[in-house]
C-alpha cells in the first residue's frame, strides 16, 4: 500500500473528491478543452485574464480522482500568476508527474504531492491534462487538448 | 488436464498449461481478469507458433521446395481446425483475417460496397463493441445508407420488438454481437437470425466474445457470417477469421488486392483466386494461422462444454460477491450471460480502482470498453469490468473482493 499512499496522498484524495474552483466563468478571457480519450476524461477550463495577471479560473468535467486533484490544484495554483509564471508552472509540473526533471520541492509548493504519479505510468496523463489544458488556453489555442 | 468426455475442468490441472499464470505482479500472484481485452496463451499455442519459426519457416502457396510445403500444410491444416471447431461446411468459408475486426471491415466493405446502396438499412444493436460500428458507420456515409440501432434494457439486453419493428424491406444486413463485451450479455442470437431469415436478410454475428467460452456452431446457428479473434480465445495476436457462407462469399467482390488473392494478372486485366484465397492478399500471418489452429485444438481437448459450465459458475460466485459489497453497483444483469462482470464502486473513479487493485495484483479493465453507447446509455464515463476465462478459479475473485475492500479504505 505505501506505493499507493505516494500516489493517492491525503491531499490528492481531499482535493479528488472535493474539488475547489469547479463551473465556468461566463465572461471568461480564456477557455480550452482538454481530452483523455483512453480514460475518457474531459475537462472545460476557463480563465479570466485582466492584463497579464490570471485572476480566476475554474474548471468541469469528468475524471478519475488524479486528474480531477490535478485540475482543482492547478486552477488554485494559476490565481494570481502572470501568464510567464503560469507558463513555466505548466513546464516544471509536466517534468514532476513525467519523471523527467525532478524540480525543486520550494518552487511547486503543494503540487508537489503529485510527485508519487510518475511511478505509475499508466497515470501520469490523468495528471498532466489540466496543466496541457490551461497551456492550450493561454496560448489561445482553438483546438482541443487530446493526451493521445 | 480435464477429462473432456466427462465435461468437468480440474482449473489447477488447466493453470499449469499457462506460463503466464505462473508470474507475480508486485510480488502477488497474478490474479488476470481482463479475458475480455485478450486471453493468456498455453504453452501449446506459445510452442507452436515457435516451432513453425524453428523448423519450417517460409512462404506459403508458392514454393516447391520441402519447407514451403511444410509451411503451407501447417497454414491450411489451422484453417481445417478453424473450420471444424466453427462446423463450417467447409474450408472455403473460412477466410484468414487479422481478428474480428478486420472480418466485419471485410464484409462490410466488399459485401456492403457491392450489395448496399442510399436508402437502405444496416440494423446493429446498442451493445455492440465500436468494430461492429464504425464500420458500417463508414459504408453508410459512402453509400448514403443508414444505421439502425436495436435498443436495449436497463438490463442490458436487446430489445426485441423493437428489433422486429426495424426489420423492413430496406434493411440488407443484421450485425450483432454474439456475446456483449461491455456486459457479457448473451444475445438471442437465434432467434434474431431466425427473424431476419424470414425476409431474406444476412446476418452477421461477432463472435470475439462467444468463442473462447460456448460451444458455436455455424450450421446450428445459421448465421451467414461469422467472426474470430484469434488472441481472444488463447491464440495469438493478430490472427482471426472470417466464417462467410460459401454462396454469399461467391457472390462478394475481392476486397484487398495483392499476390495470393489471384489465379492470373495481366494489365488488361486479372482473375481472381477462388474462396478463400480471394480475400487473402498478400503473404499471411502464417505462425499467426498455426498458433490459433493449436489454441482450436487446445480448447477442443478441455471442452467447451466443461469451460462454459465452470464459467458460469465463476459468474454466480462472482456476482453474488460483488452483489453483497456495500458500494458495488453491477452493469449488466442479463438473464443470459458470459463470465463478465461490470461494476462501479462508490466514489471510487473505475481508473483509480483500477489502479489499487493492479497492486493487489488483479488486472481488471477500467474504461469504456470500446463501447461508449453502453457508457452513454448508463450515464457513466466508464466501469471497471472483470472478464473470465475458464482458468480463473474463485479464490481469484476473493482475492478480487479483498482488494476492492482496500481501495474503498483508501477512499473512504
Amino acid at each position: 500500500m505505501d506505493e499507493l499512499r505516494d500516489l493517492y496522498q491525503e491531499m490528492i484524495l481531499d482535493h479528488g473528491k472535493r474539488p475547489r474552483n469547479q463551473g465556468r466563468i461566463e465572461a471568461s478571457t480564456h477557455e480550452a478543452d482538454g481530452h483523455n480519450p483512453l480514460c475518457g476524461d474531459v475537462l472545460h477550463l476557463t480563465l479570466t485574464v485582466d492584463g497579464d495577471t490570471v485572476t480566476d479560473a475554474r474548471f468541469e468535467g469528468e475524471g478519475c480522482a488524479i486528474s480531477t486533484a490535478s485540475a482543482s490544484m492547478m486552477t488554485d495554483a494559476v490565481k494570481g500568476k502572470n501568464l510567464g509564471e503560469v507558463k513555466r508552472l505548466v513546464d516544471t509540473f509536466i517534468g514532476l508527474a513525467t519523471g523527467e526533471s525532478s524540480p525543486d520541492p520550494n518552487e511547486l509548493g503543494k503540487l508537489a504531492v503529485f510527485s508519487g504519479v510518475s511511478e505509475f505510468p499508466a497515470r501520469v496523463k490523468c495528471a498532466t491534462l489540466s496543466w496541457r489544458t490551461v497551456e492550450a488556453a493561454i496560448s489561445g489555442s482553438d483546438e482541443p487538448i487530446t493526451t493521445e | 488436464m480435464s477429462t473432456n468426455g466427462e465435461q468437468t475442468l480440474d482449473v489447477e490441472a488447466v493453470r499449469k498449461d499457462f506460463p503466464v499464470l505462473q508470474r507475480t505482479v508486485y510480488d502477488r500472484p497474478l490474479v488476470y481478469l481482463d479475458n475480455a481485452a485478450t486471453s493468456q496463451k498455453p504453452r501449446c499455442v506459445i510452442d507452436a507458433v515457435s516451432r513453425y519459426y524453428e523448423e519450417i519457416n517460409s512462404n506459403v502457396h508458392r514454393g516447391v521446395h520441402r519447407l514451403s510445403m511444410d509451411a503451407t500444410s501447417a497454414y491450411e491444416g489451422a484453417r481445417e481446425k478453424v473450420q471444424r471447431f466453427l462446423n463450417a461446411r467447409s474450408t472455403k468459408e473460412i477466410v484468414w483475417t487479422r481478428g474480428t475486426t478486420e472480418s466485419i471491415n471485410l464484409v462490410a466493405q466488399s459485401f456492403g460496397r457491392s450489395q448496399i446502396h442510399a436508402g437502405d438499412e444496416i440494423i446493429i444493436s446498442h451493445l455492440e463493441h465500436h468494430s461492429n460500428i464504425v464500420p458500417w458507420q463508414l459504408l453508410c456515409e459512402e453509400r448514403g445508407a443508414s444505421l439502425k440501432v436495436i435498443p436495449m434494457s436497463e438490463r442490458g439486453e436487446i430489445l426485441l420488438d423493437a428489433y422486429e419493428e426495424l426489420l423492413s424491406e430496406r434493411t440488407k444486413i443484421v450485425a450483432i454481437g454474439h456475446v456483449s463485451n461491455a456486459l457479457g450479455t448473451v444475445n438471442p442470437v437465434e432467434h434474431i437470425i431466425q427473424r431476419a431469415h424470414a425476409r431474406g436478410i444476412p446476418v452477421l454475428l461477432d463472435g470475439a466474445q462467444a468463442a473462447p467460452h460456448m460451444k458455436v456452431d455455424v450450421q446450428v446457428l445459421d448465421c451467414d457470417f461469422y467472426t474470430l479473434s484469434g488472441h481472444k480465445m488463447f491464440g495469438p495476436t493478430g490472427i482471426g477469421a472470417l466464417y462467410g457462407k460459401e454462396a454469399l462469399l461467391e457472390r462478394m467482390p475481392p476486397w484487398h488486392g495483392g499476390g495470393d488473392m489471384i489465379k492470373s494478372v495481366s494489365f488488361e486485366g486479372t482473375v481472381f483466386n477462388d474462396l478463400p484465397y480471394k480475400f487473402e492478399a498478400g503473404t499471411p500471418d502464417i505462425a499467426g494461422a498455426v498458433g490459433m489452429g493449436a489454441a482450436v485444438d487446445y480448447l477442443d481437448q478441455v471442452g467447451l462444454d466443461a469451460v462454459s459450465a465452470w464459467e458460469a459458475e465463476l459468474l454466480t460466485y462472482g456476482t453474488a460477491l460483488l452483489d453483497a459489497m456495500d458500494g458495488v453497483r453491477i452493469f449488466g444483469t442479463a438473464e443470459h450471460k458470459a463470465a463478465v462482470i461490470s461494476f462501479e464502486v462508490d466514489g471510487i473513479h473505475p481508473h483509480d480502482l483500477g489502479t489499487v487493485l493492479d497492486r493487489e495484483g488483479v488486472a481488471i479493465r477500467a474504461g469504456h470498453h470500446c463501447a461508449q453507447p453502453v457508457m452513454q446509455f448508463y450515464g457513466v464515463p466508464a466501469t471497471a469490468r472483470a472478464s473470465m476465462a475458464f482458468y480463473n478459479t474463485k479464490a481469484e475473485l476473493d482475492t478480487l473482493v479483498v482488494a476492492i475492500n482496500k481501495a474503498q479504505e483508501l477512499f473512504a
